[in-house]
């Protein structure tokens, strides 16, 4: 294959659309079983500065990218994943059934994030959640997850995720956030509000009761440094406990392909060094998303163009089609405009700081 | 909508605001033995929750109880018994007609 890419979701999409409409032979793998990644989740309206897609739902971008993708004829391969790379450039797929090997000439990581756990007693009985597992059973699903919930971090995800458990008409207890103010969005918020669901800030959880499953939740309010406050403590009779406390790139394959990581927090972790054109510290292999550093669908999908088109640019030449420059330009371009705007502006303190590290020596910058 | 709910509730959505959700045809399958139904099209953990089984799986040592955590394969709490093949991750398996779904106690054997 001529460029493999890993993940779909809105970055791998949109750079298969963009490397076969140029002209290349793209394979696009996604172990679930419809392709979109986080977006088939999103039932809401999307925020975006400058997307075509602002305003949209992000299940209907999903659709969207997806028609896109096969009107170009691209491969696609679902319920499969990628468990491994072999040298010089092979990937190991792994569906329920088989085993096989796919050599590629250029490969595009678009595997997105994973969700953080935090530490409280407890925090292993079912019943604990993942906002992104919530999300599955109600909106993939349509299953209810529980009947009353306490949602942990107020931020988009958090808020957002709440609101989506009453629309299903399920009762959302509190929302706890650790911070002092709320993370997310005002709308959301007002809107959670509005339903009488409390946000208590400077509050976090201490512990999930229950022997077999959730059967309660008790909260305290924390002090500056986020200790807990003695005496505070209220228990909350509830049977789902949902986390909605960050993400972190999904950098297996990126590790094991020997990619230079670089911690930044900014971005969510760790992440691979990479230049502008989405390239990483090994020649041909691309990264894009989620997975370069925590952000947004708009610009994983700009991100997702870019590594696109240069695959594309350096595997047939400027030459192959003059298109692929003009892609990448326009694509930077937008990129920027939406890391100017408050809400871009840390991803773009963490981007600008990566550049600060340089594979060639990989040591800490000052 | 309401916040207030009416117990007690069905798992299943039916009514919602936004999604419909086009459910594949119902099959039967066993949870340690005992008839449950499912959907084809969604995974095995769906099915389970579905039916109210909250556990899946006793750890090794300090046989805790594990459950459904994060839905995309990454976090391995999810790993049971299918027609007799230990550490499948329910999460991401496709329900089927007749499969045999068990708790997972330890690391479980070949
Ligand atoms: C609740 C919530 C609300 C959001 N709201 C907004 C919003 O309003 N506006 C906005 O712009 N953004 C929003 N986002 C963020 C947006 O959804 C993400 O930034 C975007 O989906 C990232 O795209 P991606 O393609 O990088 O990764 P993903 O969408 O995560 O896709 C990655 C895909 O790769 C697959 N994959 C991973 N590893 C492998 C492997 N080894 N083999 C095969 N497949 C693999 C995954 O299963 C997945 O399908 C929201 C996110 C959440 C969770
Ligand atoms: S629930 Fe995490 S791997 Fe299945």
């Amino acid at each position: 294959m001529e460029i493999a890419i890993v993940g779909g979701g809105p970055a791998g999409l949109s750079a298969g659309i963009v490397a076969a409409r140029l002209g290349a032979q793209v394979t696009v793998i996604d172990d679930n079983s419809r392709l979109g990644g986080q977006l088939i989740k999103q039932t809401h309206k999307f925020f975006g500065s400058r997307t075509h897609y602002c305003g949209t739902r992000g299940v209907d971008i999903a659709a969207i990218l997806e028609q896109e993708l096969r009107k170009t004829g691209a491969e696609i391969v679902l319920n499969t994943t990628v468990i491994g790379h072999f040298q010089p450039n092979i990937l190991g797929l792994a569906s329920s059934q088989q085993f096989t090997k796919l050599t590629y000439d250029r490969l595009i990581i678009a595997t997105g994030a994973y969700e953080n756990n935090v530490l409280f007693e407890n925090n292993d009985l079912p019943g604990v959640y993942g906002a992104g597992a919530v999300q599955t059973l109600m909106n993939v699903y349509g299953i209810r997850p529980g009947r009353r919930v306490l949602m942990v971090g107020s931020g988009n995800i958090g808020l957002i995720v709440s609101y989506q458990l009453l629309q299903a008409d399920v009762e959302v207890a509190a929302v706890v956030e650790a911070l002092p103010y709320i993370g997310g969005y005002h709308v959301h918020a007002a809107k959670l509000r509005r339903c009488g669901v409390p946000i208590l800030t400077s509050h976090t959880i201490k512990a999930a009761l229950g022997k077999e499953y959730v059967t309660g939740a008790v909260i305290c309010r924390v002090n500056r440094k986020f200790r807990p406050i003695k005496g505070s403590e209220k228990r909350l009779k509830v049977d789902t406990i949902c986390l909605a406390v960050g993400l972190s790139p999904l950098i297996e394959l990126l590790s094991q392909i020997d990619c230079y990581l670089v911690y930044i927090p900014e971005l969510g972790g760790l992440v691979a060094w990479h230049d502008e054109n989405l390239q990483t510290s090994v020649p041909g292999v691309y990264v894009a998303g989620d997975v370069s550093g925590i952000e947004e669908a708009s610009t994983a999908i700009l991100e997702g163009r870019i590594a696109g088109a240069h695959a594309f640019l350096s595997l047939k030449g400027r030459d192959a089609n003059p298109e692929a420059e003009a892609i990448i330009h326009d694509a930077r371009q937008e990129l920027a405009v939406i890391r100017q705007g408050p809400f871009g502006e840390k991803a773009a303190r963490g981007k600008k700081q990566l550049q600060q590290y340089s594979p060639a020596r990989p040591v800490i910058p000052q | 909508m309401s916040r207030k709910t009416s117990e007690p509730k069905e798992t299943r959505i039916t009514n919602h605001p936004i999604l419909t959700f086009n459910r594949g045809k119902k099959v039967t399958f066993y949870f340690e033995g005992k008839p449950m139904q499912g959907y084809l099209g969604e995974t095995i953990a769906a099915a389970l929750v579905a039916n109210g089984i909250k556990v899946f799986r006793y750890t090794e040592k300090h046989k805790r109880a594990r459950g459904f955590f994060c839905a995309v394969g990454k976090c391995s709490s999810c790993l049971m018994v299918v027609d007799g093949v230990p550490n499948t991750m329910v999460c991401m398996e496709p329900l089927r007609e007749g499969i045999r779904v068990e708790r997972q106690h330890g690391r479980g054997k070949l």
